[in-house]
């Protein structure tokens, strides 16, 4: 018969602990802050003067003024210009410029018909911080055209090309996925490390002999840390929002509830390689091994339908996968937890199965 | 096997790889006893007592510890007994009373039994004014009676102590040992390991281990008594020459330096061991006085372990 008391002694004492353990406590609260703050930098959507390129090939006094309004915007800096959108493409692959601004021969009549896009943006988008920003030009009021609200129907003065990134990722698409990137390390780190130092510091002799079950264990393992993953998720949202102004489109409890099977599934992944790991160390860097295919293969970085096969297989086992795809959806897509839940029979998967080996796994022995 | 013991072993071995820590050990171990493990660092003591405690699975043999089998049945076990390892493995950052609060929480004592109990030991181990302490900062001796008062914290019938003392002052020890008595006299079986000779020789009953074999085992006054060997003790102005001298003998086992005398095994097949070593010594042109003295449980260690390695070259 499972103990809840029993299990909620091992809870206690793990709080206790974890309250009087500095580090780790600073981690709970640092790795986020951290992390939006190196990020943040990505997603700032501010960015200015990205070096430009500019084929102008109409040449006309209209076109002159559109280049110098673009300019004064301060999104780009024209540092090249070319004859032909050929040249400019090549510029744009070599990396030397980020945007290119064609400026076709027939530019003023474009601007007359009105229903037209005047010019295009040729946009380096496989740096999503890039593409954002030139989106801002999309926009950008051609001197000549009545200045008035875009009414529907009325064309834009730029047509915009992302080069590199089909997908055309939307813009604030990072700090979402974040919250998985924050809560793998965390998560995975902490429970991957706490049967570890039990057994390192000598306690888990003391421990397997008492009649505390494996499961109970487990459990109150676990569970402190489903508090800790909903602080770190607030936190993100909360500095999210304020700083980086993310629309929060969905409701907070699907937000919740996706997190909450996101932090099921890692915790118990942590724990499977806590009866792997023989120290704290290797603990860790089993953590690292794990978190670089998530944050690379997940979809948070690069998107799923740009990777070979073989990567989105192994990208549908992770968990962070699932995650960024409900988080996303459901954060700025406002879908409804119905809408996404599909993925989190996955993660549902994912967790039974990690705990269950790691149940079978951790013996109450010490060989 | 019967309940007539605490613990019976048969043929219990363990091996690491190529090593063999526990070979082929066999116990009985009355109720109410303190038995104890004595014998030389890596002798086995601590992966015997842990396959006791069904914590490490034997390679070889069975055991059965307060009737129940052993590692089969090991998880009913918990309950019945306790376990002070030999490592201090209480937790370094819960105060002195959080550690005793979780022991007992985890043995699922109600709460105000454990309450009580918690303030019982901390009275019994001195530890009342450390209840706020943390554990990690406590002393060697203070943290043993911790750990003692972890141990027995949920009355065990059977307590295992693995090497309980070793980083405690005599006075300390002394008053460690009343504390052994006092839960034997109220029924407990201690199993306790040491290589402290003194500690050896307040047990009931002990066992000697040698490289994973038990190579004697019985009472203390039992094993002196039987000794093999005469012992004889030298007093010389010049230890040095008798000592070099003694050694031309070859029936002379073992010389050990006491202070300023000489300690001396001597093989039982020598007749008449004082006059020839007396003799020896003369010859040797040292000044000695030679008397026959009895054997501490010192000489049947060495003794006993002597022949085991004896036995291992030839
Ligand atoms: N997990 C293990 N893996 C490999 N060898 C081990 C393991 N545990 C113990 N040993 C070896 O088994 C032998 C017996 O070890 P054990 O700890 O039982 O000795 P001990 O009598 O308790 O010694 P001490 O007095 O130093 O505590 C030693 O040689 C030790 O190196
Ligand atoms: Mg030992």
């Amino acid at each position: 018969m499972i103990s809840v008391s029993r299990a909620t002694a091992v809870a206690r004492k793990e709080i206790r602990q974890l309250l009087r353990d500095r580090l780790t406590f600073g981690m709970i609260i640092g790795i986020p802050l951290l992390q939006m703050t190196l990020f943040g930098y990505a997603i700032n959507t501010d960015v200015r003067h990205l070096r430009a390129g500019v084929a102008d090939l109409a040449d006309t006094q209209l076109s002159r003024m559109l280049i110098a309004d673009a300019e004064a915007s301060q999104v780009i800096d024209v540092v090249e210009r070319t004859h032909s959108a050929e040249e400019l493409r090549a510029l744009l692959r070599k990396g030397t410029i980020y945007v290119g601004v064609v400026i076709p021969r027939d530019f003023e009549r474009r601007v007359q018909s009105g229903h037209r896009v005047a010019a295009q943006l040729m946009v380096d988008g496989s740096d999503p911080l890039v593409l954002q920003s030139a989106r801002g030009l999309l926009d950008l009021p051609v001197p000549g055209r009545a200045r008035r609200v875009p009414a529907a129907g009325a064309a834009r003065t730029f047509e915009l090309r992302a080069y590199y990134n089909p997908e055309r990722r939307s813009e604030v698409q990072i700090i979402p996925g974040l919250i998985g990137v924050i809560l793998t390390m965390t998560m995975v780190l902490f429970t991957a490390v706490a049967i570890v130092r039990e057994r390192e510091r000598g306690n888990l002799e003391l421990l397997i002999n008492t009649p505390v079950r494996t499961i109970e264990l487990m459990m109150g393992k676990i569970v402190p840390y489903i508090a800790i993953g909903l602080i770190q998720v607030s936190l993100v949202l909360l500095v999210g929002s304020i700083v980086f102004r993310v629309p929060i489109r969905g409701s907070l409890v699907d937000i919740y509830l996706s997190a909450f099977a996101f932090i099921l599934a890692s915790l118990s992944f942590g724990l499977l390689l806590s009866t792997v790991a023989r120290s704290q160390f290797q603990a860790a860097q089993m953590t690292i091994f794990f978190l670089l295919p998530s944050i690379l293969l997940s979809g948070f970085m690069f998107p799923f339908d740009g990777m070979p096969r073989a990567a989105q297989i192994i990208a549908e086992v992770l968990p962070l996968t699932h995650f960024v795809r409900m988080i996303r959806g459901v954060v700025l897509r406002a879908a409804t937890i119905e809408e996404v839940g599909s993925e989190i029979l996955p993660l549902a998967i994912f967790f039974a199965f990690t705990l269950a080996i790691a149940l079978v796994r951790f013996q109450k022995r010490l060989d | 096997m019967s309940d007539a013991f605490a613990i019976e072993a048969k043929g219990l071995t363990r091996r690491f790889g190529d090593l063999t820590a526990v070979d082929h050990v066999d116990l009985s171990i009355p109720h109410a006893q303190i038995y104890g493990f004595l014998g030389p660092n890596g002798c086995g003591k601590s992966t015997t007592i842990r396959m006791l405690c069904g914590l490490l699975m034997p390679s070889d043999g069975a055991a059965t510890v307060l009737g129940l089998s052993i590692p089969r049945e090991a998880e009913k076990l918990r309950s019945k007994i306790g376990y002070m390892t030999q490592r201090f493995s209480l937790y370094e950052d819960l105060t002195v009373e959080e550690n005793l609060e979780f022991i007992g929480e985890v043995y699922s004592i109600a709460r105000r039994r454990r309450h009580e109990r918690v303030e019982e030991l901390l009275e019994l181990y001195r530890l009342r004014d450390r209840r706020q302490q943390f554990a990690g900062t406590m002393s060697g001796g203070q943290r043993q009676r911790l750990a003692l008062a972890a141990a027995t914290l949920h009355e065990p019938e059977l307590l295992f102590l693995d090497e309980p003392t070793s980083a405690v002052d005599p006075q300390s020890r002394r008053d460690f040992w009343e504390s052994l008595f006092a839960l034997c006299d109220s029924g407990t079986t201690v199993l306790v390991s040491t290589h402290y000779m003194d500690e050896a020789e307040r047990c009931h009953s002990l066992a000697i281990l040698d490289r994973g074999a038990l190579v004697a085992e019985g009472p203390p006054h039992k094993l002196t008594a039987e000794i093999a060997e005469t012992v004889l003790e030298v007093q010389a102005a010049d230890l040095r020459a008798a000592r070099s001298a003694l050694d031309g003998i070859s029936a002379v086992e073992s010389i050990a330096q006491l202070g300023s005398r000489l300690h001396a095994l001597i093989d039982a097949e020598l007749a008449d061991p004082a006059e020839t070593v007396k003799r020896t010594l003369a010859e040797a042109g040292v000044e000695a006085r030679v008397e026959q003295v009895e054997a501490g449980l010192e000489d049947v260690f060495v003794s006993v372990t002597r022949q085991r390695g004896e036995e291992s070259r030839s």
